[in-house]
């Protein structure tokens, strides 16, 4: 559909949009940076990418293996 | 004399001022909360540690390029489609096949499991999103059974089922976006905004709400209102077409890859770009990206055969891991974050761990 439009649709439809976005509601870096930093430490303990997970109840660790005596 | 002759290019280039006036005032806006960046705010977070990671299992079958994989909610099977037609189903814990399909076209671009379990999603140059419910018996034909659901004008190149086995979204090389209702194959809500192609979508973590985000060949990245089908928040920093979104897990920003080789973080709250992972060695495009459980690391599959971690918070990358023997084309973190895989133009899918 957006390629059947014309160069002037497109660029009204972009100006609508933007008229919309100036005015949405926003908070400071600051704020929002400091809760994900907080959100993600508190999930990180969980997190079994980042803590590791133990050999035998780790589904995709490899099972068995050699023992060269 | 002829009354008011509208000439279309003034009209053309007021629009196009008026545009850039309002692309400059949201700028201002943007900038007056961009008071600090998130790495400097992560300095005070501890390091994370050696990583290593592997492939545990190798998924072979294929016989062309993997272009799209989806997880099941079991956190064991797999589904992934192909350049070649085919849609399978994987056991990846033993690496078996349990379902396949031929398409009757090639380039299968989206797949997506269905939360039951119970079907599969896929699509692409035929321009539909079809479901297969997936049979207990293996020697079942499942193309019979195909139900057509999504009908655009041009490929299809994502799609997703919302929180159920009853509505899909898809994304489509026609510059929209759609909700469908499986059952009826009716289209509930369309999404018109992008400028060209959108390449991707992925659907805010249900507690967030009705939302998702979508990327183009436009460089946009767009947040929708999936009951109200507006655009809620627009993103344009990328350099290039934008080849994959992916909500953060708590919801409150997406990240996304790119043609421009670089990945990014926008966050919803502050309504700007929070960070760029990027470095001067990686000229290759992103394809596709996927955040850990915690949102710490930031996996991306490159076209440079190559998967790049990144520490989401201070933005710097922690590991790269090679393996694949051409691009990696899909990337998805399992639903219990256990393991992730990726899917590539070299046949193969991997699992990571």
């Amino acid at each position: 559909m957006a390629r059947d439009m014309s160069d002037k649709d497109i660029l009204k439809m972009e100006l609508e949009q933007l008229q919309k976005e100036v005015k949405t509601t926003r908070e400071p870096v600051s704020k929002t940076a400091k809760e994900m930093c907080e959100w993600v430490e508190t999930k990180s303990a969980e997190d079994p990418l980042i803590k590791g997970v133990p050999e035998d109840k780790n589904p995709f660790k490899e099972k068995g293996g050699c023992i060269i005596t | 004399m002829a009354a008011q002759e509208v000439q279309p290019n003034e009209t053309l280039a007021s629009l196009k001022t008026e545009s850039e006036t309002l692309k400059t005032k949201l700028e201002e806006e943007r900038a007056k909360l961009h008071d600090v960046e998130l790495h400097q705010v992560a300095e005070k977070v501890e390091a994370l540690g050696q990583f290593v990671m592997k492939t545990r299992r190798t998924l072979k079958g294929h016989g062309n390029k993997v272009l799209c994989m989806d997880w099941c909610k079991d956190k064991r099977r797999i589904v992934s489609s192909s350049q070649d037609g085919k849609v399978i189903v994987w056991d990846a814990f033993t690496t078996n096949k349990e379902h396949a399909v031929t398409m009757p076209c090639t380039w299968v671009m989206a797949c997506a499991y269905a939360p039951s379990g119970c079907a599969v999603a896929c699509g692409g140059l035929d321009n539909k999103c079809s479901v297969y419910p997936l049979s207990l018996d293996k020697n079942e034909n499942l193309a019979a059974k195909k139900k057509s659901v999504a009908m655009h004008t041009n490929y299809l190149s994502a799609c997703s089922f919302t929180n159920s086995d009853m509505q899909i979204l898809t994304s489509s090389g026609d510059g929209t976006c759609a909700l469908w209702d499986v059952e009826s194959g009716q289209l509930l809500q369309s999404f018109h905004g992008h400028a060209a192609d959108v390449l991707c979508l992925d659907l805010a973590p249900s507690e967030t709400g009705n939302t998702f985000v979508s990327g183009g060949c436009d460089k946009k990245a767009n947040v929708w209102d999936m009951r109200s089908g507006q655009c809620v928040q627009s993103f344009e920093t990328h350099e290039s077409d934008i080849n994959s979104v992916r909500y953060y897990p708590s919801g409150d920003a997406f990240a996304s890859g790119s043609d421009d080789a670089t990945c990014r973080l926008y966050d919803l709250r502050a309504d700007r770009e929070v960070a760029i992972y990027s470095k001067e060695s990686i000229i290759f495009g992103a394809s596709s990206v996927d955040f850990s459980l915690s949102g710490r690391l930031l996996f991306g599959g490159y076209n440079d055969y190559t998967i790049n971690v990144w520490d989401v918070l201070k933005g710097t990358r922690v590991s790269i891991l090679f393996g694949h023997e051409n691009r990696v084309s899909t990337l998805r973190v399992s639903p219990d974050g256990t393991a992730f895989c990726s899917g590539s133009w070299d046949h193969t899918l991997r699992i990571w761990a």
